[in-house]
């Protein structure tokens, strides 16, 4: 028996392809825009979004019985912006640069809808470890697609990954410049992260067309 | 027995205690942090000075990098010579300019009040700097930064920020190849203070023109640029007093 039961390994595995927040719940596709055009960015967006709705999710599945209805939405509100002062507060404190670069966007994952949709869809109504697994898997699902976008984005926009040159010096002309590549420009702005997220949908349902919604 | 949650009085005690809860823990964090983040801070103000003062960590033409934060306090006390806080054209401090809130003294000075300004003087290579602080509105929020002038009030560096102009437009105010264009430029136009324009089609993209108080604009980017450019003037403007016993020409 592996460490996770089958149906606790599908919280995981699910929001990775087959049940995928951004490409096929079709939620966070705000953060996905704003914030893919580092890799970097895209890294800590992904692992912020990780602690607050892991967390987020055990929180509220704590505290699911004694919630009042009446006010569960204000709840969940109120969970989700501590969290994220908290991630705020950290990274201000810890990785300062950082923060600078991500700026607004951490202060956006209190609008982030696979957050609140995640609380009112399962850890109200699941267990701690569940919940737990539930957020994880999610996060990492959507982290994914943030990756995969901000991959592109700075490759093909900037050349560099991670900061660093890996296509040469533009400037210099060297590498790929040398034969006469140039970044594009058209990648570091936002429309260009709904094309790589539109190229990954058409990709993942052309593998599998169950995906794809009958009309 | 099973609590009954629907309750008003229930409902009420609840958020009560959320309250208490959620603003302790926020308290505590904010307590606890204070001093570090205070600390960054102030390391990014010294950063954003020493870059203006074209004392940076850059290797290539295209990319900002600052002097690394563990020995930004020694270049700052190396290069920084004073920080006066002046008055009109008086010094009315020699201490901590680095702590006064810029953003409070413009709002001062529109209100017909005198601001107190603070100035950072610099030396490097036998040149002295002066650097002023500025803040301004851009499109979405606030822009700031710093501009750094020699004696003939002939623009020695600058560097900018913002705090949320559009990522690709905007945004790129912070970037070399605006900020490298201002260097040079004068903020005089004959004895009146100019300031520096960010000018859309001014025939001159490459910037060869030093003496036109114009810089090439950034495309699509027309209200942050007319931004930097109201920034530049405002503040100069204020200090113009104090630039005037400085001037050698």
């Amino acid at each position: 028996m592996g460490l996770l039961s089958k149906k606790d390994a599908n919280l995981i595995k699910d929001p990775l392809a087959d049940n995928n927040p951004i490409t096929i719940q079709v939620l966070g596709i705000c953060s996905a825009l704003a914030i893919t055009a580092e890799l970097k960015a895209s890294v800590v967006m992904a692992i912020a979004v990780m602690f607050v709705l892991g967390l987020g999710n055990v929180v509220i599945s704590a505290m699911r019985n004694i919630i009042p209805s009446k006010i569960r939405i204000i709840v969940q509100l109120i969970v989700v912006a501590t969290l994220v002062i908290i991630v705020d507060q950290v990274l201000k404190a810890f990785a300062y640069p950082l923060s600078k670069t991500l700026s607004v966007f951490v202060g956006l994952i209190i609008t982030n809808c696979i957050i609140m949709g995640r609380f009112e869809a399962f850890a109200l109504g699941n267990g701690l470890w569940r919940s737990f697994l539930d957020g994880i898997g999610n996060s990492l699902g959507y982290g994914i697609i943030l990756v995969i976008v901000g991959f592109f984005r700075e490759l093909l926009g900037s050349g560099t990954l991670f900061g660093f040159p890996v296509l040469g010096d533009p400037i210099e002309k060297t590498g790929l410049y040398s034969i006469g590549y140039e970044n594009n420009g058209f990648m570091i702005i936002p429309p260009a992260a709904l094309i790589v997220v539109g190229i990954i949908i058409w990709v993942q349902r052309s593998r599998n067309p169950a995906l794809v919604e009958e009309n | 027995m099973a609590i009954n949650t629907d309750k008003n009085v229930y409902t009420v005690v609840f958020a009560a205690v959320m309250v208490i809860v959620v603003g302790s823990i926020l308290a505590f964090l904010a307590t606890g942090l204070s001093g570090r983040i205070n600390e960054n801070m102030r390391f990014e103000k010294q950063q954003n000075i020493l870059y203006a003062m074209g004392i940076n960590d850059n290797v290539d033409e295209g990319s900002v990098n600052f002097v690394p934060t563990d020995i930004v306090e020694d270049k700052f006390s190396q290069y920084i010579t004073e920080q006066i806080i002046i008055k009109g054209d008086q010094i009315v401090d020699n201490d901590e300019a680095y702590l006064i809130d810029m953003k409070k003294q413009l709002a001062l000075a529109k209100k017909g009040e005198t601001p107190e300004l603070p100035l950072f003087i610099g030396e490097k290579e036998g040149k002295k700097f002066y650097v002023i602080p500025m803040y301004g509105k851009g499109l979405w929020d606030d822009i700031w930064g710093y501009i750094a002038l020699d004696d003939k009030m002939i623009v020695q560096g600058v560097f900018f920020d913002h705090k949320g102009e559009t990522p690709g437009l905007g945004a790129n105010i912070n970037q070399r190849y605006f900020m490298d264009d201002f260097s040079g430029e004068s903020i005089m136009d004959g004895t009146r203070y100019a300031g520096i324009n960010v000018a859309k089609g001014n025939n001159d993209p490459l910037n060869n023109d030093k003496e036109d108080n114009e810089v090439d604009a950034l495309a699509g980017a027309t209200i942050t640029g007319n931004g930097v450019s109201a920034m530049i003037k405002e503040t100069v403007n204020l200090y113009k007093d104090y630039l005037k016993t400085i001037r050698t020409n």
